[in-house]
């Protein structure tokens, strides 16, 4: 009998420890299935974050380095540089790569470092109990504004793959979803893209997950995904907002 | 290449010593005075084959080096005072991950943004170490050009050895300075030396995790003995000193780095104006402090005088070392402030009068 389902070879046999319905537990197996895909299993080095992800490493069957808050692109350019043979990434949250980190993501893609950025956007800092993310949405409650975040006091939104698009060294940037069959696919589609960009050696790439934080957001798990669509959607616009390989580059965010 | 004697810069010495130990990768930020390494970096590296790189911060550069020691290179940075303060959290990273780097450290005056000149205000940061946790660092203080070049190749070996950052602490002046030096060979480093732990390629081998995160209960507590075993063990092999003209001594001088030349001269201005003889223990590594050799040479005398140009932070150490055997004075400079050869040998003679130890701040009266 064919076996059309199994674990991925690159994922490690402990089960997830991320809270249900949480996004990074579905942006993990899609690494690891694209890793698998591509073969390079054995080349791969995956730096591990600060925040819900802490413990990254464990999830999957490769190298990895734990990396202090904010700094995983410089750890990732330091492994690169020295091991060009390798593909190396980073899996990053909000608060990790859009405010302690904004340095090192800034300047890692400008300098068109090869690594590929998984930054998994869910709006709030879940690891340490629901306080503000550089991408609270305007209005959107958590512990540290309970009356919803004010833009006048905290402004907006920070809106990573905009920021980015500007930037030289950037070879691939695209915003994708988790909360649907669909937009898993097209996640899944994006993550291959970029690590197939990284391997070509054209340049910094990052995939921009939005991902439900049920707990987070304090809600049932199926709310949450719908609140990802109605609420996150707008203001994160999915899409491509830059693709080397594509020719021309693209005018903002396209569906 | 043939060990000849040329004239060279501290920074550049530094530079070009690394190379010859086998760095192959530099990451750093600018800061004064000891932009000649980067810059000096900047073309050698590609030279040699290695990465150099100009990070956008302290921190971003410690990490990258945490990254490429993650990778099994020689890497390095360096910087001075307000930069080690960024990169001290990096190290403690490294220290708990088990990584070896090499960090040149050129003093400048402190606090704040201080000063550029030289001083040796960030002794208690290198040794205690400004970042968290319980961590060690060697910490090797050269105080010539020659031994720039020795104790960068010999803290290169040091930190592998023992799989733990190792620094090297010179300052403003020691960095700036032209003195004539040999330049070392090329050491045969492989890069496959830390195969057995580094992250790379993993074929035929399980997997590398590089990590200092553990958070089960007990497990962090059993990794921290381990590293105090690894820093006794480090006390116990790497204290290092010189001793200089200390066995007909009346006042036995401990002063370290360019603190330690000023005090060489001071011995011979003792010599020629009479009435007291100086002798020096010039520590070599300040962690671990060559607290051995000072508990010996107590039990022999009785007079010791600290010149340091920082508040009496090495007094402490002296301190702990001399253990209430003999009297310990302090002669202090601090903000880029030298101690002159009269303000040695002017404190010796009040210190070896006095029937208590004296602190001396010529910059207070």
């Amino acid at each position: 009998m064919e076996k059309v389902f199994a674990r991925p070879e690159s994922l490690s046999k402990k089960q997830f420890t991320y809270c249900p319905g949480c996004g990074h537990s579905i942006i993990h197996r899609l690494t690891a299935e694209v890793i698998d895909e591509l073969r390079i299993r054995t080349r791969t080095v995956g730096v591990a974050s600060v925040g819900c992800s802490v413990f990254a490493d464990e999830f999957f069957d490769f190298d990895f380095v734990q990396a202090a808050h904010g700094r995983a692109p410089a750890v990732a350019v330091g492994v690169k540089r020295v091991r060009p043979d390798c593909v190396v990434f980073t899996h990053q949250g909000d608060g990790d790569l859009a405010s302690i980190g904004t340095a090192e993501m800034i300047h890692s893609a400008n300098r068109g470092e090869k690594i590929t950025v998984i930054f998994v956007n869910n709006a709030i800092y879940g690891m340490t109990g629901g306080q503000m993310a550089p991408t609270t949405l305007v209005g959107m409650k958590t512990t540290t504004c309970p009356d919803g975040r004010n833009p006048e006091l905290t402004g907006y939104p920070l809106r990573v793959c905009e920021l980015l698009s500007g930037l030289g060294g950037v070879a691939y940037l695209e915003r994708v979803a988790v909360n649907s069959p669909q937009n898993v696919t097209k996640a899944r589609h994006a993550l291959k893209k970029a690590f197939e960009i990284q391997i070509e050696g054209l340049g910094f790439t990052l995939v921009e997950l939005l991902s439900q934080c049920p707990t987070g957001w304090a809600q049932r798990p199926t709310e949450a995904v719908k609140w990802l669509e109605k609420e996150m959607r707008g203001y994160f616009p999915l899409g491509v907002f830059k693709d080397v390989t594509a020719g021309a580059p693209q005018e903002g965010a396209k569906e | 290449m043939a060990e000849e004697r040329s004239l060279m810069k501290g920074n550049e010495a530094i530079a070009e010593a690394a190379i010859r130990a086998g760095c192959r990768f530099f990451a750093g930020y600018p800061i004064t005075p000891q932009n000649e390494i980067p810059e000096y970096m900047s073309w050698r590296m590609p030279e040699v084959g290695g990465t150099f790189i100009q990070s956008e911060s302290e921190l971003a550069a410690i990490n990258m080096v945490y990254g490429a020691a993650s990778a099994g290179a020689r890497a390095m940075t360096s910087s001075s005072g307000p930069g080690i303060s960024l990169k001290q959290e990096g190290l403690s990273y490294m220290c708990g991950s088990e990584l070896p780097c090499f960090l040149a450290n050129i003093v400048r005056g402190g606090p704040g943004l201080g000063n550029i000149a030289g001083a040796q205000s960030d002794y208690f940061q290198a040794t205690r170490g400004g970042g968290h946790g319980d961590y060690r660092i060697p910490v090797f203080v050269p105080s010539t050009v020659q031994e720039l070049i020795d104790l960068t190749m010999l803290a290169f070996e040091v930190a592998d050895r023992y799989r733990n950052p190792a620094m090297l602490m010179g300052d403003g002046i020691l960095g700036q300075m032209m003195e004539p030096a040999v330049m070392r060979k090329m050491v045969d480093y492989d890069p496959k030396a830390k195969a057995s732990w580094a992250v790379g390629d993993a074929s035929g081998r399980e997997r590398h995790v590089i990590n200092s995160v553990r958070l089960a209960p007990g497990t962090l507590e059993t990794h921290n003995i381990r590293l105090l075993k690894k820093y006794r063990e480090i006390e116990e092999k790497e204290q290092r000193f010189e001793l200089f003209e200390v066995d007909n001594a009346d006042v036995v001088i401990i002063a370290y780095g360019t603190g330690a030349r000023i005090a060489k001269s001071a011995v011979a201005l003792a010599k020629t104006k009479g009435n007291i003889r100086l002798g020096i223990i010039r520590p070599i590594t300040v962690w671990p402090f060559p607290k051995k050799v000072i508990r010996e040479i107590a039990a022999k005398k009785e007079n010791f005088l600290v010149v340091e140009m920082s508040f009496g932070q090495m007094y402490e150490d002296a301190l702990l070392s001399v253990c209430g055997k003999a009297k310990v004075s302090l002669l202090a400079r601090t903000g880029g402030g030298l101690p002159t050869e009269e303000e040695i040998v002017e404190t010796a003679r009040r210190a070896m009068a006095s029937k208590e130890s004296i602190e001396v701040y010529p910059a207070l009266d």
